[in-house]
């Protein structure tokens, strides 16, 4: 067997799974005393070319309380049809379309490659993807013409008989009617009164007249009738609705001098959850809002439209001064709840220069499975690409977007799940495999509501079997991932992933353990914790938490004579992780300096749900160095890294930055590009760029790109990452030809390690 | 196509507008240009004065007059009659009278009478011209004319001066013996002239057979007056035989001497037989009867003067009508026979051949007497005529008692009372008479026996008499309303008003034009005093309608105290450098831009360059101060909110309204100055959810904006929801287009309304204007939403005393509404289209509150109520109106306004609100002292009304009106409006129902008439036997108008009439003013057998009788509501040909809207006349035909007002009887 490096790689690339441990302590006593918790991140929808979909359904353990599916790891008794479930033993006989197997002849399930699966379930009619767009039309002239364009150019990005709809709102909000030749209908609600989804329903005719007589009949077809005024296929209505689109104005209602537009984000949004739950409840949609501005009426208002009094800053709401928070707070997470609960997924497109509320929305798509982008104008690339990313096409053609995903988990029973981060929410299921120790969830089940192949839990969980009832030698836990999901084709597919590692005694076999380590993922799912912490608690109090974490797990697993912080040495398998601490701890995840709630809230909904390459960019950002001395290398995040005669490109995951070195820039300026005989001046200036365009191409969302030099204000970017190794206070540095001083009074990795060192080894502690 | 539309429509529309434009063309913007045509007549006017002695003449007369006439009506009435008296001496009695003195010299005397009289043009050139040499020809025509007298006056005169010469001085003479007596001796000469004027043969046949008895009656009169003559008279009752005959019937025959005398007076004759005529030809006769031969011949002229008009016509049927009814009375024949024509209708009308036969037998002698016309002189004459019954009728009703079958048993007294003194008493003769009137059937001889039994429909007071009497004296001349207290004609004449600083009766009519001084005085007299205000009434061409005045930045002068306007009542004072009020006598500074200097007689030197100074109505221009907010109003909005339920379509009503709407909103009102209206407008439709269309000018197509949100409306959209329409008229049609298809298959059966008014109220609140939203509805609003209501109609409580809560909103959620919406100056109308209850009594709350109209089609259909629909939509949308008004009327210091009836709504007890008001709405106030009047300065009362015009501007009209203030009560019974005053009945009864049963809200009106007839019987009639029923001259119709109020459908409804009828009448009458309340309760009917195909005169209309149809006629009735063209059983082929175009009575298509348009002189004049119908009221008016015995006749029969209708109203006879008891039971 290879290292645990390419295990875990292997692991990833086939199951999508990271575990924090890979050798799983087999007691809850020393489980506890791991400190990272025995967890993973967990990608449901990895993406498979290998893997193909079979066509049939999952063969159930017929335990009411299991229904684990068949996998690799059940026992199979060939000649008696029967099979063993892994996660409870019940003895389960195949089903008759398995007749025929035997260990020659096994189906797909049982062969070890296909430790993760997908079946394709037909059942039921199928129904198209749903695309409710929620415009705010109280934009300038400039964003909302953009936004319009995108708008039009994005049903041609759709496929032909997905459904649209469209939702506009300022002071009012209008639901349009689509069906309608000639005359433009929509249907007008109020921005300030709340409405309940029956009463939205009602508004909009979409209650069916009372017919109970027919029950045995489904009222499907009908369903789709009525609803159709709201929800068109695009191929139907594609030149109507760009005329629509076209002909949209900005909102009309004058705004005073001294005022904000009133803006009934909270209003368009309930209306637009009221109206899919209405017509069409667990069924694949996106909720797309694009808005330009704080709501400033009705429920979910963030802001009053005075412009005298700003929107809330993080100083407000430390003071407890943002009159509007906790409200709009619970009321868009009430919203998030239902929509949830119906399988849509909300996205929310925030471009403006100020705040928009997302903090207050947030959970609008984070509870669903939705995308937040956030930016400064509709009319820029940032949004135009970003916009056109989110109807990118898999190797297959489709998108890739799911919809309405469930996850389960089963576990084996020396686990049970303790809880989940990410962009999902709990769906309440308590089961025998669910923790009693409720953190996250109290549930084996969520609801992804949007779901792409990057989408990532982390998955938390708890080793219950007690200290005195050993595992026996080889025994392994396991752990089923059952992900239902509708695919972009529209089909139903569940794909089953079931892994299983092997349990050690932590004293004994702490090597072992130590060595199955995945500090990245450990890392990322530390963060996720302590972002979720931070949600709730105060800035402190996390990093706090994130500290001690941290000097246990030193203390536990460092090598070291106490007292003596010279002789701490960590194995390989845990070197990196106290630097990735050290950045998360510096990041906008959990320092809301410099950042605006909002900011703050985009940056946590984009690192709870990317995968664990993603994350670690966003926690640690990655330099890379371009210079005449060799091929670009990545270099320490580090200030002395910046040097005057290299480019750096510096990838935070939000931004991409390319900084030029103070001589580069001179260069640059002098314009020895231009000439002929510097072409490799001008190579080199150009590779950043080449590379930055490969992140950029690729990337959701779309980074802010920063091209800036030594001295530029826009290096601030680049600054403000490095790992201040040399800033003013140490003034030995200055004049030397290591790098760039910082002028921050951070700590820099160097004493960091130093503190931490000292604090590991102390006896005090 | 649009363009081309506009177009042609343009000018049938437009044409109205042309004259407006015209008057407004004067451009009051600048002070010179508008005056300019307002000066022409002020010169004119000045130099009157001055010359003529214009002055003086006012006030002489008025108050030597009224004084004199007074105390002798007083007296005379009360002895002889009634009303006779009363009313001749002030309209038609003196007038003639008076105007041949006056021109004799006697003007003075005339000043009153004069100019209502004034009835004969083509006198006055040469009458005034000697009268006036000096005078102007502006000048003439009031008072000139007056004096004159008209043609048909001449006719009347000649034919009465001849015989009443003598007469007629002392017919005026009654009021005043002596004077007339002097007066008369003028007079004769003037009859001369008169005679000249009139066809000789008339006045000489006339002349001498009525001379002959005049000179004695006269006497006759004169003496019973002094003394015996009332005794006379009530001998008559008593018994005197020979009078009697006439004079029991005529306990009003004392009227007749009373009369007598006033026909002494040739004049007077004409007038006396006006006013008998109005109590039907016959009554005159009866005077004559009374008079005895004389009044033979009187009667016939008076019928002649009756006729005279229709002596064409009339002649065809009166040879047969006149010859059977009154033996003794053919004799007049000749005269008679024309004169009958008039009289005669009536005649033919009751039971032909019964009547005829009756009549037969008298005929006999008739002719006998015809030939020498002077028979009329002879008794023969009076009681031939069984006028004299009439007369009785007039003055008397005592007899009618006994005669009718339901009544009699419940009223005994009348019976006794009215019986005795007629039967017994009447002489054979006179017996005749009565006879042959109570029970025309009857042989004489029977009938003598029988008379108690029945009374004559034909002795009882005339509407139809009246009315013709009004128009035949009234509206030759114009009325000026320089004088003070002057009781203008009645609302069915046609006249002419001269503004000379009164507020044209176009404008405010009051229940009397002489107010008591005390509230004593009125409580005693129990006549209410109100005033019907119509402030924006629409005058008809050939008057000038008010002028605008601007006093540029500081607004109006007004007085400092009560805020009264500047206006003619205003007296300055300190060589013009302030001014006193009128009404509380407050003096004010006259600002420095304002002084000007006064003239010796202390006016201002420029009074007749300022319309204010001299005009009893005119219009400034506000300044902001009188604006809302301090913001000049943005120029108004309509919103047509159009229900699209199931129904709606269904009946193709929304088709309809697409279609009509397309070309109407080319029409939409604007100020004659410009050339595009400043309305803006807006589309709403709605089921159970709002659609608001969005028709901005730069889309390519509308926008639908659906509001489900119902129970918290708001307006979707701001900008181009309300547009101007020439703009967006691509965009609007459309929409209109589409709205209908749109809506073709909806199944949405439930309907919202409040939401839709709130809709309304709110985009013009965001728009910040005032409008009007037409609400299009058809359905009970069932819909959940704030206003639901539910089907509450339940039969079983009508007569209960829980029938009220029927009439009161079922919710106060629309009180509060129309609360809002009066706030924002949103006026609504409504259209209903319901197929079954809808509950108009809530729907109309928040229409009627905010000075809006309701108009309902029950099971509307295209076919048959498309057109009446279009034409009220065309005329609602079109008319003038003002909107976000205030309305205040302010009086003199005595008397003050207390209480309010129409369709506003009054936040505090001074300020009527309206938030629209056009020009058909009318306001009645009531006044109640709180002080003393004095009689030297009469009442005064202001109603200014601020409004914002159509095009957005502030204004502030103002419509004076003095009256006069009495201390006898003669004087009040003089000078009363009875249409008024059934005006004010109707609205008050109308608002009671609210509050208390129907039992109780009619008794009170039966008891409150009964107090006011009583009243007047014992202080200003004393010298009469108790059995008489005496009536003033003015309230002789009151029975008969308050039995037609009383058996309304509102207040006595039948099975048949269903709830939301009786809700929609109900606040209908509210606003109505008193032209429309008039024929409302008592509708106009016309004979058509006899058209006169080519002149542009109506046949005279018959009462609202069956008896009064004859099987061989055709018959047009109107209400203002409806109109009914009635087909006899038996008329002729040729005329149905002409008509329908069938020969055939039963191929005649009962379910026709309009006549066929055929080319014959009679179809297009009668198609012209049902055009003229509808022209006149504010309602367009469906045609319905109906055949006689046809399923349909019933309807017909309900508005035949005269009869017992099924729903227990009484017939007028028997009514009169009832009132007479009341009256009794008050005396005693």
């Amino acid at each position: 067997m290879a290292t645990y490096q390419e295990f875990i790689q292997q692991n990833e690339d086939r199951d999508g799974v990271r575990f924090s441990w890979n050798v799983w302590p087999s007691s809850r006593l020393e489980a506890a005393k791991m400190v990272v918790p025995l967890s993973c991140l967990f990608t449901p929808l990895k993406e498979r070319p290998d893997l193909p979909p079979v066509q049939y359904e999952p063969v159930l353990c017929s335990r009411p309380t299991c229904k684990a599916v068949l996998n690799p790891l059940c026992q199979v008794d060939y000649r008696a049809k029967l099979w063993a479930c892994n996660f409870c033993f019940q003895r389960n006989h195949f089903p008759p379309a398995y007749a025929g197997i035997s260990d020659i002849n096994q189906p797909a399930e049982l062969m070890p490659q296909f430790s993760t699966i997908e079946y394709i379930v037909q059942n039921g009619p199928q129904t198209p993807l749903i695309f409710l767009y929620v415009v705010d039309t109280c934009l300038e002239e400039e964003d909302l013409q953009a936004l319009k364009e995108s708008l039009q150019m994005s049903l041609s990005l759709l496929s032909p008989n997905a459904l649209v709809g469209l939702i506009t709102f300022g002071r009012m909000v209008q639901v349009h009617e689509l069906s309608c030749e000639g005359i433009s209908k929509s249907y007008v609600f109020r921005g300030t009164k709340d409405l309940s989804g029956k009463q939205i329903q009602e508004m909009l005719g979409l209650t069916k007249p009372a017919a109970p007589v027919q029950q045995g009949r489904p009222a499907q077809p009908q369903d789709h009738s009525v609803s159709s005024r709201f929800l068109q296929p695009v191929h139907k209505i594609d030149m109507n609705l760009t005329d629509l689109l076209g002909e949209l104005q900005r909102d009309p209602w004058p705004v005073p001098q001294g005022k904000r537009p009133l803006r009934s984000t909270g209003i368009a949004l309930s209306i637009a959850v009221g109206l899919l739950e209405g017509t069409f409840p667990n069924t694949g949609a996106r909720i797309m809002l694009f808005t330009g501005g704080p709501p400033t009426q009705g429920p979910g208002m963030v802001v009053g439209d005075e412009l005298k009094t700003p929107i809330r800053s993080w100083h407000d709401i430390e003071k407890d001064n943002a009159r509007y928070l906790k409200k709009a707070t619970k009321y868009y997470d009430a919203l998030a709840n239902r929509s949830a609960v119906n399988g849509h997924c909300i996205d929310i497109y925030a471009f403006a220069l100020d705040q928009t509320g997302l903090l207050e929305m947030k959970c609008c798509s984070n509870l669903t499975g939705g995308h937040i982008v956030m930016g400064d104008s509709f009319n820029t690339s940032l949004f135009k690409q970003t916009y056109q990313r989110v109807f990118t096409k898999d190797y297959n053609g489709e998108f890739q977007m799911a919809f309405g995903g469930e996850l389960e988990v089963k576990t084996s029973r020396e686990l049970k799940i303790s809880g989940a981060i990410g962009p999902c929410v709990s769906l309440n299921v308590k089961g025998p495999c669910v923790s009693e120790n409720v953190r996250l969830g109290g549930t084996s089940q969520w609801k992804i509501c949007g779901i792409n192949p990057f989408t990532t839990l982390g998955m938390y969980f708890e080793v219950v079997n007690q200290h005195n009832a050993p595992v026996p030698q080889g025994g392994r836990g396991a752990i089923q991932f059952i992900t239902q999901y509708q695919h972009s084709s529209t089909q139903k597919r569940i794909r089953v992933t079931t892994i299983a590692r092997n349990w050690a005694d932590a004293q004994s076999q702490i090597q072992h353990i130590e060595a199955a380590f995945d500090q990245e993922a450990a890392a990322v799912l530390m963060a996720r914790l302590g972002v979720c912490r931070a949600q709730s608690e105060e800035g402190p109090d996390v990093l706090r938490w994130l500290d001690r974490q941290l000097i246990r797990l030193c203390q536990k697993f460092g090598q070291f004579h106490k007292d003596d912080p010279n002789s701490f040495r960590l194995s390989e398998s845990f070197s990196l992780y106290p630097q990735f601490m050290f950045h998360l701890r510096r990041s906008p995840f959990l320092q809301v300096f410099n950042n605006s709630p909002d900011e703050s809230s985009y940056y946590r909904h984009h690192f709870v749900r990317q995968d664990l390459t993603q994350s670690l960019i966003m926690i640690q950002p990655v330099l890379y160095s371009y210079s005449f001395y060799g091929p670009p290398e990545p270099v320490l995040l580090d200030s002395s890294s910046i040097l005057p005669d290299k480019i750096l490109l510096m990838d935070t995951f939000f931004q991409l930055v390319i900084y030029h070195g103070e001589t580069i820039a001179q260069w640059r300026k002098a314009g020895y590009q231009e000439m002929a005989e510097y072409e490799n001046f001008k190579q080199l200036l150009q590779a950043p760029l080449d590379d930055a365009q490969e992140i950029l191409q690729t990337r959701f969302p779309m980074p802010r790109y920063i091209d800036t030099e030594h001295g530029g204000s826009q290096a601030r970017f680049l600054l403000s990452k490095v790992n201040p190794s040399q800033t003013h206070n140490n003034l030995y540095a200055w004049g030397q030809e290591t790098g760039a001083p910082i002028l921050t009074d951070d700590v820099s990795l160097q004493v960091f390690m130093d503190h931490l060192k000292k604090l590991a080894v102390s006896s005090a502690l | 196509m649009n363009v081309n539309q506009q177009a042609h429509m343009a000018s049938p529309y437009r044409q109205p507008q042309p004259a407006l434009q015209g008057y407004s063309q004067p451009g009051y913007g600048e002070p010179p240009t508008q005056y300019a045509p307002y000066n022409g007549p002020n010169p004119g006017y000045q130099q009157g004065p001055a010359p003529a002695g214009y002055f003086p003449y006012s006030s002489l007369p008025s108050k030597a007059l009224p004084a004199t006439l007074a105390s002798d009506l007083s007296s005379n009435s009360s002895s002889p009659l009634d009303l006779g008296p009363v009313r001749p001496s002030p309209n038609s009695g003196p007038p003639p009278m008076l105007t041949p003195q006056g021109y004799s010299q006697y003007t003075q005397g005339d000043v009153q009478n004069g100019p209502p009289t004034m009835s004969g043009q083509p006198h006055r050139p040469p009458v005034s011209q000697p009268y006036l040499p000096g005078s102007q020809p502006a000048y003439h025509q009031h008072y000139g004319a007056p004096h004159t007298g008209m043609q048909q006056m001449t006719n009347q005169m000649s034919g009465m001066h001849v015989s009443a010469p003598p007469p007629a001085v002392s017919g005026y003479a009654p009021s005043s013996h002596p004077q007339t007596s002097v007066s008369f001796s003028g007079v004769p000469s003037f009859s001369v002239s008169s005679q000249q004027n009139s066809p000789a043969a008339s006045l000489t046949h006339g002349q001498p057979p009525s001379q002959p008895p005049f000179p004695g009656s006269p006497p006759l009169s004169q003496s019973p007056f002094p003394g015996v003559p009332p005794p006379g008279s009530q001998a008559q009752y008593s018994s005197t035989p020979p009078l009697p005959v006439s004079q029991p019937q005529y306990s009003s025959t004392p009227p007749l001497p009373v009369s007598q005398p006033q026909y002494a007076s040739t004049p007077p004759l004409p007038v006396s037989q006006l006013q008998y005529s109005s109590a039907p030809p016959a009554s005159s006769q009866a005077h004559y009867p009374g008079a005895q031969p004389p009044p033979a011949s009187q009667a016939q002229f008076s019928g002649s003067s009756q006729t005279s008009p229709f002596h064409a016509p009339s002649s065809s049927f009166a040879p047969p009508a006149g010859a059977p009814r009154h033996p003794g009375v053919q004799p007049m024949q000749a005269l008679p026979h024309s004169q009958y024509l008039s009289g005669p209708p009536r005649q033919p009308m009751q039971g032909p051949p019964l009547s005829q036969q009756n009549h037969v037998a008298p005929g006999p002698p008739q002719p006998g007497m015809a030939p020498g016309m002077q028979g009329p002189s002879a008794q023969p004459a009076p009681p031939g005529q069984g006028q004299g019954v009439h007369p009785h009728q007039n003055g008397a009703f005592g007899q009618m008692s006994g005669p009718q079958p339901g009544y009699g048993g419940s009223y005994p007294g009348p019976q006794n009372y009215g019986a005795q003194p007629p039967p017994p008493a009447a002489p054979p003769q006179k017996r005749l008479d009565p006879d042959s009137i109570p029970s025309p059937q009857v042989s004489e001889l029977p009938a003598v026996q029988k008379t108690r039994h029945r009374i004559d429909p034909d002795a009882i007071p005339s509407p139809i008499q009246v009315i013709e009497d009004d128009q035949a004296n009234r509206s030759s001349e114009p009325f000026t309303t320089g004088v003070r207290g002057q009781a203008p004609p009645l609302v069915t004449t046609n006249f002419q008003v001269k503004d000379q600083g009164n507020a044209s009766p176009s404008y405010i009519r009051c229940t009397s034009y002489n107010f008591p001084c005390t509230s004593d005085m009125a409580k005693q007299s129990q006549v209410p005093l109100a005033a019907v205000i119509k402030p924006l009434a629409t005058l008809p061409l050939d008057e000038v309608p008010p002028y605008i005045v601007d006093h540029g930045e500081t607004g109006p002068i007004r007085c400092n105290r009560c805020k009264a306007y500047m206006c003619p009542f205003m007296q300055f004072i300190e060589g013009g450098r302030r001014f006193q009020c009128g009404f509380c006598s407050c003096v004010t500074e006259v600002p420095p831009h304002y002084f000007q200097h006064l003239d010796h007689t202390g006016k201002r030197v420029d009074c007749y360059d300022r319309p204010e100074l001299s005009m009893g109505t005119c219009e400034f221009t506000a300044t902001v101060d009188y604006c809302k907010n301090n913001k000049i109003p943005q120029p108004p909005a309509f919103i047509f909110l159009i229900d699209v339920s199931y129904n709606a379509v269904k009946s193709g009503l929304v088709d309809l309204i697409c279609a009509e709407l397309k070309t109407l909103l080319d029409y939409l009102p604007r100020e004659s100055s410009e050339a595009d209206s400043c309305i803006r407008v807006g589309f709403v439709t709605y089921n159970k959810v709002l659609h608001f269309y969005n028709v901005k000018s730069s889309l390519a197509q509308p926008q639908m904006m659906v509001v489900s949100d119902v129970a918290d409306m708001f307006v979707p959209l701001l900008d181009g929801f309300l547009v101007n329409v020439n703009e967006s008229r691509a965009v609007i049609n459309s929409l209109l287009d589409q709205i209908p298809e749109m809506f073709a298959d909806t199944r949405e059966t439930e309907t919202v309304f409040a939401p839709v008014i709130q809709a309304g109220l709110e985009a013009l609140k965001a728009a910040d204007c005032a409008g009007k939203l037409f609400i299009f509805h058809s359905s009970l609003p069932i819909a959940e939403a704030p206003g639901k209501l539910k089907n509450r109609e339940d039969k079983k409580l009508v007569g209960t005393d829980k029938e009220k809560t029927l009439f009161q909103p079922q919710t106060s959620f629309f009180g509060n509404l129309a609360k809002e919406c009066v706030a924002q100056g949103c006026c609504v109308d409504l259209f209903l289209f319901p197929n079954q209850y809808v509950d108009v009594a809530t729907l109309g709350v928040v229409p009627s509150q905010t000075g809006g109209s309701v108009y309902k089609y029950t099971c509307f259909q295209v076919p048959s109520d498309g057109d009446r629909f279009l034409n009220d939509l065309r005329r609602d949308v079109q008319k003038q109106v003002g909107f976000d008004a205030v309305m205040r009327v302010r009086t003199s210091t005595g008397i003050r306004a207390t209480d309010f009836f129409g369709a506003f709504y009054m936040s505090n007890t001074t300020d009527v609100e309206l938030a629209g008001l056009d020009c058909d709405k009318a306001v009645t106030v009531e006044f109640r002292h709180d002080d003393k009047l004095s009689e030297e300065s009469g009442a005064l009362m202001q109603c200014a009304v601020l409004y914002t015009s159509c095009s957005g501007q502030r204004r502030l009209r103002v419509h004076n009106l003095s009256v006069n203030c009495c201390t006898q009560l003669a004087d009040l019974y003089r000078n009363c409006d009875t249409d008024t005053l059934i005006n004010f009945f109707a609205k008050y009864a109308y608002r009671s129902i609210l509050n208390s049963p129907t039992k109780t809200v009619r008794d009170a009106l039966i008891n409150q008439s009964a107090q006011i007839l009583s009243c007047y019987r014992k202080n200003c009639a004393s010298p009469s036997s108790a059995g008489q029923l005496i009536l003033p001259e003015c309230m002789k119709l009151l029975p008969v108008y308050l039995n037609c109020v009383l058996k309304s459908d509102v207040l006595q409804p039948g099975a048949d009439i269903s709830l939301d009828d009786r809700a929609y009448l109900r606040q209908l009458v509210t606003s109505m003013d008193v032209a429309e309340s008039h024929v409302f309760f008592y509708p106009r009917l016309l004979p058509l057998q006899k058209l006169d195909v080519e002149g542009d005169t109506l046949p005279t209309a018959v009462r609202d009788s069956e008896e009064r149809l004859s099987k061989g006629g055709l018959y047009l009735l109107e209400n203002g509501l409806h109109l009914f063209l009635w087909v006899g059983a038996n008329v002729q082929q040729e005329l149905l040909q002409s008509v329908f175009n069938t020969p055939s009575f039963g191929q005649i298509d009962p379910s026709m809207t309009n006549l066929p348009e055929l080319d014959n002189p009679y179809s297009r004049r009668l198609r012209a006349i049902i055009e003229n119908f509808r022209a006149q009221r504010p309602r367009y008016m469906k045609l319905m035909v109906v055949k006689q015995d046809d399923k349909l006749e019933p309807i017909f029969k309900h508005f035949l007002v005269e009869d017992k209708s099924t729903s227990g109203g009484a017939s007028y006879v028997d009514f009169l009887c009832h009132m007479h008891k009341e009256i009794r039971q008050l005396l005693s």
